[in-house]
């Protein structure tokens, strides 16, 4: 869901021409999906039929081909490799991490109708904790975004995923100021985007906090 | 100064690096880091990079970690042949959809193949039970089946007709779980005559180089004293086990 969502915000913020296709839970699983992406995942994007999978590869093609503000995938090469060390960095930490915490406190007690593993929950609650730790002491340190001075495609993966908490109304960012304020500044950069983006999960938010 | 690497080519991201370098004749400093004696949490190397991890690229006073990074700033510096991470937006999208998807695929499953071949036996003095091998083998046979029939389909490397980083990056991690024992060649002679290809536009004698502590993991291990792993034991098993 996240990287859907990264995409989404750039999408729109970049003011480009092209058509967004909404996939609903299980539509990714027909055999019609399947031929466009064997491994069954959103976000897939068909550009004049050139068909690419994974968000970050994704971002990066369209920050290439299309008219975008050079800050979002900056052309010198170590303001570049800092951008890519972080997409890197992103897949086996930020990613995991705070998808776990979604996964174990939303989607498998809607799956399964079990209650919330409160064990798992909490075990991935301190990993996330330590991930933001890097989050902060190695990435943001002073700067306003996490790879120099202005927002790129690594703070719009960044973000998404650790918005994706709240969906059960957890905001993982509450005793981390540093960490809000990028957030704010990521949010301020991205305008409407930001919130259309995030209408999903918030909507389901809200349907929970109705329910109790 | 010249150029710094600091590799471990027990790990995989490390011999994509090394590789990567030599065979462009690029300048450096080995600057090897035991992974196995834990020279990653020291002083002198979380200056380079706070990450702690291996591969890592200092550059005067531009410190990189994260391998894939690492190699497009060196095919940028240096000028590498296009091949390597084309120019073409195509070409391109094409190998970093391979470079990202990789990382929570073939690159976390053949670890945890290794791990639970190799490492864990020794560090909890007996052999992981069969249903945990199964389900990492069924991981790892998806991975793989994935890149024979995604990545790879009838061309003759995932960009294409030549060699990129994406081979690069994808060899390695193949080759992890035969170090533990594991022939995930066997019974698969498209992945096998991609290696094969991998291998002669590297060239044999760099390859064989690069890959010789991995392939001669069973033996190392065997001379291992089980304590030097005391220092993984709480976040390997965490999360292998």
């Amino acid at each position: 869901m996240s990287p859907r969502k990264a995409l989404k915000s750039f999408w729109r913020t970049s003011a480009t021409m092209g058509l967004l296709t909404v996939v609903f839970s299980g539509e990714n699983r027909t055999a019609d999906f399947s031929k466009l992406n064997p491994m069954q995942k959103v976000p897939v994007m068909v550009d004049n039929g050139f068909v690419l999978t994974e968000s970050d590869a994704i971002l990066k093609y369209l920050a290439t081909k299309y008219d975008v503000p050079e800050h979002w995938y900056p052309r010198q090469p170590e303001h570049r490799a800092r951008v890519d060390e972080y997409t890197a960095w992103h897949h086996t930490n930020t990613r995991p991490h705070a998808a776990k915490v979604f996964i174990l406190e939303v989607l498998l007690p809607a799956q399964t109708g079990s209650p919330v593993d409160q064990n798992r929950l909490r075990r991935a609650l301190s990993e996330l904790d330590a991930t933001l730790d890097k989050l902060e002491s190695m990435f943001l340190k002073r700067q306003p975004f996490l790879c120099g001075d202005d927002i790129t495609v690594a703070d719009l993966l960044a973000v998404c995923e650790l918005m994706q908490p709240l969906g059960s109304g957890r905001d993982i960012l509450k005793d981390r100021p540093q960490l809000q304020r990028w957030r704010s500044r990521v949010q301020s950069a991205l305008g409407d985007s930001f919130l259309e983006a995030h209408a999903v999960l918030l909507a389901v938010r809200d349907r929970r906090k109705g329910r109790l | 100064m010249a150029l710094e690497l600091y590799l471990d080519l027990f790990s995989q991201p490390c011999r994509s690096v090394y590789m990567f370098a030599k065979k462009n004749n690029i300048p450096f400093e080995f600057k090897k880091v035991s992974l196995m004696h834990g020279e990653h949490f020291g002083d002198q190397f979380g200056k380079i990079n706070m990450i702690r991890k291996v591969p890592a690229l200092r550059d005067g006073d531009f410190c990189l970690a994260e391998s894939i990074p690492i190699m497009i700033y060196l095919a940028e510096k240096f000028q590498t042949p296009d091949f390597w991470y084309p120019t073409d937006i195509h070409h391109r999208a094409r190998i970093n959809e391979y470079l990202s998807w990789q990382h929570t695929a073939i690159r976390m499953y053949g670890s945890k193949m290794f791990w639970l071949r190799l490492l864990i036996p020794k560090m909890i003095g007996m052999e992981v039970p069969k249903e945990k091998m199964d389900g990492a083998l069924e991981d790892l046979n998806n991975s793989l089946n994935l890149i024979e029939e995604k990545f790879l389909q009838d061309r003759l490397f995932i960009g294409g007709d030549q060699i990129s980083l994406a081979d690069l990056v994808a060899i390695v991690e193949v080759m992890q779980p035969v170090g533990a024992g594991l022939d995930v060649f066997n019974g698969r002679p498209k992945l096998s005559a991609w290696r094969d290809r991998v291998r002669v536009s590297i060239g044999t004698e760099l390859f064989d180089e690069a890959n010789r502590d991995i392939l001669g993991a069973q033996e190392i291990m065997g001379q291992i004293d089980p304590g030097t792993l005391e220092l993984f034991k709480p976040k390997i098993l965490r999360f292998y086990y």
